[in-house]
């Protein structure tokens, strides 16, 4: 035992799936001690991008730091003028006949860029000299809009802030040298994955799917091995009569393919009554047979194998046999089979929740379900919020991966013909 | 092994009979091909008898030694254990036939559960004697017995697994097992065929000494029929499922009368004489 142990551990498949698999399980367990707000929480309204996100309110109250920083002003105007502005004005410039070929649309041109424009703009004149590409009246609008956003930015400003209303307002001058502390400001969240359609924090509300995801897993994955195990044991080595009806149906849920079942079942079920562990059970009993095949045609290679019937002559019984002059053998085998299952009851999940079939949609996420909001929202399409759904796919993806690579590992040690 | 002890020459015609068959029959079916393995088969072993049962690989000897263990149903045919028909309906009946007959396999490398100590084989057959209840000192005592029976060393086994023997250890471990369990009838299939030849005569002897010191019917398969010369009392040949011949061991092989008979003893490989390959039948053995 403790020598396969050690044999399984030196399998390099095996510990990186294995890796991958303890952090991703750590994480699950870890994280909620961390953040202890419910993962279902709306935070705010639609996608947020993922970043910092500080309230505008409590930064006037947090006390204000003088910062001179020399990149300040530059700063400000690349986040105030935004890329179709600066090549609007190098088109203008051109078509005006200013030399602009020693600037370009970076940052560090913008500066001269915004004072070339200032020089050179006059609305007056672009309506009379009618520059190639400026001709239309909605073009000259355009312009006449930017030349506004550009001079109002371009003044350093003093804010004036009022604080409070009625008679106890009172006005704050706000100087672009003041700065505040981001930790002393009341109320500040980081959102590394942004939030979904909810306004829910992706990333408390993936690591809470990744661990309910996980349970059905390992709950469909125990029923599937466990139901596949007895099934392929009795019908293996009872045989006879048993065998055939046991095939029977094993080979009826064949027939029927797996999917439409679970579909049939789950609909059948009904919204209410589907909670994790039922849709968890479902997958379960409906993904049982290949192991009870597997499992089956094992034990027929073993039940007349010497040692069955030295255990026979010896007089033990029959579930004693099988405890222990069969299972035993296949134990590796049922091991491996039963990450597979655990690794497809995951999969099985998420392409149910897709369809809309998953788990009630109001208690718990599921990886499944974060994929069919992500899609009820458009996530995918129109808001273009990638941090709603790429993380998921990720994590089933890494999940499917090292159970996968745990599986093949596994195999390796067991199998010596498959050994390099 | 010494003269002595090889043959008793005793006539068995009139010894109280133990396991006995009239048609014996096992046909396996496998979808449309339908496979007789055993074909209507009769014999007598008698108490006490040393009883080979001879023939070439496929003939059907371990389908019908299956048979005889009842780990296998005959298709059709009769067996009487003790004078009585044999009942092993149940479990329950099962197992009280499996005190009076026991086996030795061919291959001690796969007789053994691997995830089971040694002291666990032979501690079953304590039980199964009804000595679960006995001290732990005295089942030690009886293991030690036995092994020494054997000439093994009970306290270099102990707490060892299977596969840490080699395979003459193991199959003497088998013989120790038997020595335990005092059997009625023994039934040896192969015993010898996957051990050298020193461990070969070894097992043999010790076969031997037990039906001397026990009584006990040995039921002997093999495919060498020069072994089954030296040791036994009867000889069964065995072809297709079917036996072409059988008798006291002297008769048959000095005066065989069966072409199979003779076409066997032709392919044992003498020391003094040429090696006559005349009689082998490349056809058949293809």
């Amino acid at each position: 035992m403790k020598n396969t142990l050690k044999n399984v551990f030196h399998s390099p498949r095996f510990v990186v799936g294995f890796t991958i698999f303890m952090v991703i399980l750590l994480t699950v367990l870890i994280y909620p001690y961390f953040v202890t707000r419910d993962p279902l929480l709306g935070l705010g309204k639609g996608f947020l991008e993922p970043g910092t996100y500080v309230s505008v309110y409590d930064t006037n109250t947090a006390g204000t730091y003088r910062v001179e920083l020399p990149e300040a002003n530059m700063n400000r105007m690349e986040s105030s003028v935004p890329m179709e502005d600066r090549v609007t004005i190098i088109e203008f410039l051109t078509a005006k006949g200013v030399d602009v070929s020693h600037l370009t649309t970076a940052n560090g041109d913008v500066p001269e860029l915004v004072s070339l424009w200032q020089e050179n703009y006059d609305e007056a004149d672009v309506k009379k000299s009618k520059y190639p590409g400026f001709t239309t009246q909605a073009k000259r609008k355009a312009l006449a809009r930017m030349d506004a956003r550009l001079s109002g930015d371009s003044a350093t400003a003093k804010m004036t802030v009022t604080v409070g209303d009625g008679d106890d307002a009172a006005t704050t001058t706000v100087n672009d040298t003041d700065y505040v502390k981001v930790n002393e400001v009341a109320n500040s969240i980081t959102l590394p994955l942004g939030t979904d359609n909810f306004g829910r924090d992706t990333l408390t509300e993936l690591v809470k799917a990744t661990g309910i995801s996980l349970l059905i897993g390992l709950i469909a994955g125990t029923v599937a091995t466990l139901l596949g195990l007895i099934v392929g044991l009795l019908a293996g080595y009872v045989g006879g009569i048993l065998d055939d009806i046991l095939m029977f149906i094993a080979n009826l849920f064949t027939v029927i393919p797996g999917f439409v079942l679970l579909i049939l079942i789950y609909y059948s079920v009904g919204q209410a009554a589907r909670g994790v562990t039922t849709c968890a059970l479902v997958i379960g009993f409906t993904s049982w047979v290949w192991t009870a095949r597997s499992v089956r045609s094992q034990v027929i290679s073993l039940r007349n194998r010497d040692h069955v019937n030295l255990s026979k002559l010896s007089g033990h019984s029959l579930p004693r046999i099988v405890v222990t002059d069969i299972l035993p053998y296949i134990a590796s085998y049922v091991v491996m089979a039963f990450i597979l299952q655990v690794s497809s009851g995951i999969l099985a999940e998420a392409q149910l929740s897709l369809l809309g079939l998953g788990p009630k949609t109001t208690d718990v996420p599921t990886l499944g379900l974060m994929m069919n909001w992500a899609k009820l929202f458009g996530a995918y399409t129109s808001s273009n919020a990638w941090w709603a759904y790429f993380p998921v796919i990720l994590v089933i993806a890494l999940i499917s991966f090292s159970l996968n690579l745990m599986n093949t590992g596994l195999d390796q040690v067991f199998n010596p013909t498959l050994r390099d | 092994m010494s003269e002595a002890k090889t043959r008793i020459n005793k006539d068995f015609t009139n010894a109280p009979m133990c396991l006995s068959g009239r048609g014996v029959t096992r046909v396996f079916t496998a979808g449309r091909t339908r496979t007789v393995a055993v074909d209507h088969v009769d014999f007598d072993f008698h108490v006490g008898e040393f009883v080979s049962i001879v023939g070439e690989s496929g003939s059907g000897k371990t389908t019908l030694s299956k048979m005889l263990l009842g780990l296998l149903e005959a298709t059709e045919g009769e067996i009487q254990f003790m004078g009585k028909p044999r009942d092993i309906s149940t479990g329950a009946k099962k197992r009280e036939y499996w005190k009076g007959i026991q086996a030795i396999f061919q291959d001690p490398f796969s007789s053994y559960n691997v995830f089971h100590k040694i002291d666990s084989v032979l501690l079953d057959c304590i039980n199964m004697r009804g000595g679960k209840n006995l001290p732990k000192d005295k089942k030690i005592e009886m293991m030690t017995e036995a092994c020494s029976f054997v000439n093994l060393k009970f306290a270099e086994l102990t707490n060892k697994y299977p596969f840490e023997l080699s395979g003459g250890q193991m199959q003497r471990l088998m013989i120790a097992r038997i020595f335990l369990l005092k059997p009625k009838i023994l039934l040896a299939d192969e015993p010898t065929s996957m051990v050298d030849a020193c461990s070969r005569a070894t097992i043999l002897d010790m076969l031997l000494d037990l039906r001397d010191e026990t009584g006990m019917t040995i039921i002997f398969i093999t495919h060498d029929i020069g072994l089954a010369y030296y040791i036994s009392d009867t000889v069964y040949i065995m072809e297709h499922g079917k036996f072409v011949e059988f008798g006291k061991a002297d008769e048959v092989i000095i005066n065989p009368q069966a072409a199979y008979t003779k076409r066997l003893i032709s392919d044992v490989p003498k020391i003094h004489e040429e090696w006559d390959l005349s009689t082998v039948d490349l056809k058949a053995a293809e």
